[in-house]
């Protein structure tokens, strides 16, 4: 394969491909996301080739292991074109019919197809089924299309046209105005502008730039940049030599987080045929630029996500953030320029040349401009990756999008931003999302992690959880992080088990504000944000757990006590069975009773008891009524009379 | 781990102290912990203080200074994870292997860590054996794929 | 170099490009406290003690005195209730490593903080980096040097470099403010140098 010498025989090399490409051919596209191929995916991109050869219709229909298009929950994902009908949770057993009655007699296969938990009605398309009809995937779209392996895919989908068009077309200095005027802000978090962010680099003396990607994705919860990395690698080399040309930038590097294996592979193997094919390395499609990237990985530390920690780890030091007094984008790796860029924010620029500033600033808001993707996962009906644009509201996404709280519960509070973001509640979901907004109700945009909690999560153990988190991935450089989280930790793991004293809610602000005003870097001035925002909208839970050493979640596991109801009980005998502790004492119509000596407070009993019977209960903040009496226990069964 | 080997790891990249992170990561994929000749020839090699590299083996979770258990079993105790219940799977594996996370079993078998997202977050809770992902995992689950591993 | 003007609690400071703001207070003789600086190492920033309210341009902001460099017409404040406070959180956050530190204890009375306020910890090494910084930087011989990260960071003396350097050294020393490097040094000697029979 000869190198891509200029735009024309680009564009050549495209039409060659899809002329080869027949598009009323069948093709299935099997889901190869890490999410799909955890519930199964390989054995039925296995069991479709093998079904496809038995049949002997290797030369009728395509196969494909494709980037993940966000349907996680409802895994593995399979998509057959040229009708789009779209099947969920299909096994290696599902394989034969799908052949037999969708690809050769033309039907579809009903009970694969998504339900409507409502109206019940079927959806055959992917753009017919709610999750999706609400979205706007501009950059998520071609997921579900192309092999991530597979250059040429992403060549057949217009790829790297916009590169071309940027190297042949427009000067370095026509690049960036054209970012700076589409407003793109930076989706990892700090939603800076990006166009603001490359002209301080391009304007910087130093001869020598570097241009990074940030696929460290720490926040746990968010998973949209291993989507895009393992399902559209070359959309963010594409935008990274884009960015590249416009600093004046000839070295770029992808930061990815060691946890995505696959995410690591796909990237690597993109770049390699990408050097292939011309659209790396030397004279780029003939047009004197040179750009080379190298993949990095990281080791397992939260605190490299941030941007000058990820610097001094691609360094090969340990990732200690430094000072930002004098910005990255002037002093940056190696003390060099460097523009440091959210996988989200690049997959944006190659859309942006190709369409435009002003058709990226007409979507979203006057602050927040474009689409955002978001990882929507908790207690929700369904659960993945959801592209929206800009001002949508929040009970949208959580509504109409993601189909409510499951199992008939409560909402109680969605939680954004990762670690350094805050829970929103009820009366706050009608707020158009945003980055300003966002941050304007206690707690930030982050990179998009968006998780639902219901009547079941206790707002004190997440305020513990993500202090915990936070504490175990500080550098421990500086004191009011280091020292300032563990006394925080303390006292919030305190107060969860029963042993919150007066005071303790006074000291934990006075923490907060000398980690926000004095901590080195944004791991830490931002830490105290879960525990501010889980107090201003849900102070009564503090209170409650402090004064009256009651969990109103019934979450705490110090806090609650496992009951059974001796007007409820049935004697089933299964909760007896079932108990790891062999704490329940029962018998054949003898009503159990838990013994609260050797509970362990594990739920079993609580979940394993039918729900006709309903008999257990989780009681905090009271004592537990003594056990009824042993002639009581008996239970006497009325007989059924005619 | 022999000299050779470490050498030809080495060698695959560019050799300076950049590269540091990099190689302890090829040495910890291959030989699931980094003995100490190891450390000390990458020292060697790359010219730095050994200082700088025990920070960077103890710093990263990634790396281990002990030798692993056969079988590396991480559990994701990621936010999207513990409000599905993660730390019921936790204490199941803990149940079942007789260790706690962050140990290793006396035989070698089995080692058990919490890893803090591995994207896999619609599919709460997840737990990896080997680098195979297991997701919608329970309790009751989680004893099953464990019984594959020789557990009781 | 150029010279630079700025205003230190209402004095007028004449400083040179590059200078840090910590720097220049203490040639105009204004004192700021720190705990993690020294005039022969790199500036650290760890212990953040040195924190001081700076505004430029009509904005208002808390930096680090011993990285932040100096700017013309900067004002500079060092003392104001909320420094004060943050600056006694610090010192009590430090001394439930190091209650019995001489200087925990003369800062501790400068700003009331109490020392029993946090529970005691374990360790009484307060991280200040001066030990492992001043063998690396000065003595270039990295004798000592950090381990793992957050809460269970710690120093620790590397056995075949140390029982060669440190008992005809000692440099470091006198520069824990706690006194834990010697004890760890002690430690370490007993446990892990290497016999004179290897």
């Amino acid at each position: 394969m000869a190198r891509l010498n200029s735009p024309e025989a680009l564009e050549n090399f495209r039409q060659e491909i899809l002329s080869k490409r027949d598009p009323e051919k069948p093709c299935i596209s099997i889901c190869a996301g890490a999410g799909c191929i955890a519930s199964g995916a390989d054995e039925v991109i296995a069991a479709f080739s093998a079904e496809i050869e038995k049949e002997g219709l290797q030369a009728k229909v395509d196969t494909k292991g494709t980037g993940c298009p966000g349907f996680c929950e409802r895994g593995p994902v399979v998509v057959i074109y040229p009708e789009e009908i779209c099947y969920l949770q299909v096994t290696p057993e599902d394989v034969p019919e799908i052949i037999s009655q969708t690809i050769k007699e033309k039907k579809v296969v009903d009970r694969l197809l998504y339900e409507d938990p409502v109206t019940g009605e079927r959806a055959i398309h992917e753009s017919d089924i709610t999750f999706y009809k609400n979205q706007q995937r501009t950059v998520l779209c071609n997921n579900i299309k192309i092999d991530s392996k597979n250059i040429d895919d992403y060549l057949a989908i217009d790829g790297y046209s916009a590169l071309a068009k940027a190297l042949s077309k427009m000067t370095a200095v026509d690049v960036l105005e054209e970012v700076k005027k589409s407003n793109l802000r930076g989706r990892g978090g700090a939603g800076f502008p990006a166009g603001r962010k490359w002209e301080g680099s391009r304007n910087a003396p130093e001869p020598i730039k570097y241009v990074i990607v940030n696929a460290d994705e720490g926040d746990p919860g968010a998973f949209m940049d291993r989507a895009l990395l393992e399902g559209n690698p070359h959309s963010i080399l594409e935008g990274l030599i884009i960015g590249g040309y416009a600093i004046g930038s000839n070295e770029g590097y992808i930061y990815v987080r060691q946890e995505y294996p696959l995410a690591v592979k796909n990237i690597n193997l993109a770049i390699k045929q990408a050097e292939a094919y011309g659209l790396l390395g030397k004279n780029i499609l003939g047009s004197g630029y040179d750009f080379n990237v190298f993949v990095h990985q990281g080791a397992g530390a939260f605190v490299c996500g941030e941007s000058t920690a990820l610097m001094t780890a691609l360094e090969g030091r340990v990732g200690e953030p430094r000072p930002k007094y004098v910005r990255s984008n002037v002093k940056g790796l190696w003390e060099r320029p460097s523009v440091l860029n959210n996988v989200e924010t690049w997959a944006n620029v190659p859309l942006i040349i190709n369409n435009g500033a002003d058709w990226f600033t007409e979507i979203g808001t006057e602050g927040s401009k474009g689409t955002k993707i978001f990882s929507l996962v908790g207690k929700i009906t369904n659960t993945g990756l959801v592209e929206v644009p800009m001002g949508i509201t929040l009970r949208d996404i959580i509504y109409k999008i993601g189909g409510g709280i499951p199992d008939g519960k409560k909402f109680k509070a969605v939680q954004t931003g990762g670690p350094s973001g805050g829970c929103i509640p009820e009366e706050q979901l009608d707020l158009e999302v945003g980055f300003d907004e966002l941050t304007k109700a206690g707690s930030m945009m982050g990179s998009g992690g968006m998780i639902v909690m219901d009547e079941d999560t206790c707002m004190v153990d997440v305020a513990r959880y993500f202090i915990n988190f936070l504490t175990d991935e500080s550098c421990g450089k500086c004191v009011p992080c280091r020292e300032g989280l563990r006394q925080m930790h303390r006292i919030l793991t305190n107060i969860t088990e029963g042993k919150g004293e007066e005071g303790d809610i006074e000291l934990l602000e006075v923490l907060s504000e000398t980690a926000v005003e004095a901590s080195l870097c944004a791991l830490g001035k931002s830490a105290p944000n879960p525990f501010l925002s889980t107090l201003r909208y849900f102070r009564d839970e503090y209170e409650a757990h402090i004064k009256e050493k009651r969990c109103p979640a019934l979450s705490c596991k110090e806090l609650i006590a496992f009951y059974i109801d001796p007007g409820k009980c049935l004697a089933c005998g299964i909760c007896y069975k079932k108990c790891p502790a062999k704490a329940i004492d029962g018998g054949k119509k003898k009503i159990h009773i838990i013994d609260q000596e050797k509970c362990t407070n594990c739920g079993t009993c609580f979940e394993v008891c039918p729900p006709r019977f309903g008999a257990v209960a989780k009681i905090s903040g009271e004592p537990v009524p003594p056990p009824i009496p042993e002639e009581k226990r008996i239970i006497i069964r009325k007989s059924k009379e005619k | 781990m022999d000299i050779d080997r470490i050498d030809q790891i080495i060698d695959k990249h560019q050799v300076a102290a950049s590269s540091l992170i990099q190689i302890l990561l090829d040495i910890q994929s291959e030989n699931h912990w980094l003995p100490k000749e190891a450390l000390e020839r990458v020292g060697e090699r790359l010219e730095v203080p050994s200082s700088r590299i025990q920070h960077i083996a103890t710093f990263y979770k990634a790396f281990s200074l002990v030798p692993k258990g056969r079988h590396e079993i991480h559990i994701c105790v990621g936010t999207a994870c513990h409000v599905r219940g993660a730390t019921r799977i936790l204490d199941t594996v803990e149940e079942a292997i007789g260790i706690k996370s962050g140990e290793t079993d006396l035989d070698l078998k089995f080692s058990l860590e919490t890893v803090n997202c591995l994207g896999c977050c619609a599919l709460g809770p997840v737990l990896e054996v080997d680098g195979k992902v297991h997701g919608k995992m329970s309790p009751v689950r989680t004893a099953d794929v464990l019984k594959n591993y020789g557990t009781k | 170099m150029s010279d630079i003007f700025l205003e230190i609690d209402g004095k007028e400071v004449k400083a040179t490009e590059g200078m840090t703001v910590l720097a220049a207070a203490q040639s105009a003789g204004i004192s700021i406290p720190t705990l993690c600086h020294h005039e022969k190492l790199e500036p650290f920033g760890g212990c953040r003690l040195c924190i001081v309210e700076a505004e430029a341009r009509g904005w208002t902001k808390l930096v680090v005195s011993c990285v932040y460099p100096v700017e013309e017409k900067l004002i500079v404040r060092t003392r104001s209730e909320k420094i004060d406070r943050i600056r006694k959180t610090i010192l009590e956050l430090l001394l439930a490593h190091a209650p019995d530190s001489p200087a925990l204890h003369d800062l501790a009375q400068v700003y009331g903080a109490d020392k029993n306020r946090f529970e005691k910890e374990a360790s009484f090494c307060i991280h200040c980096g001066l030990c492992v910084r001043y063998c690396a930087e000065v003595k270039k011989k990295h004798a000592v040097g950090f381990v793992d990260r957050g809460i269970r960071k710690e120093i620790s003396f590397i056995p075949e470099i140390a029982s060669k350097e440190c008992n005809d050294c000692k440099e470091c020393f006198p520069l824990c403010p706690t006194s834990y490097l010697q004890a760890a040094f002690v430690l370490t000697e007993a446990l892990v140098f290497p016999s004179s029979s290897d």
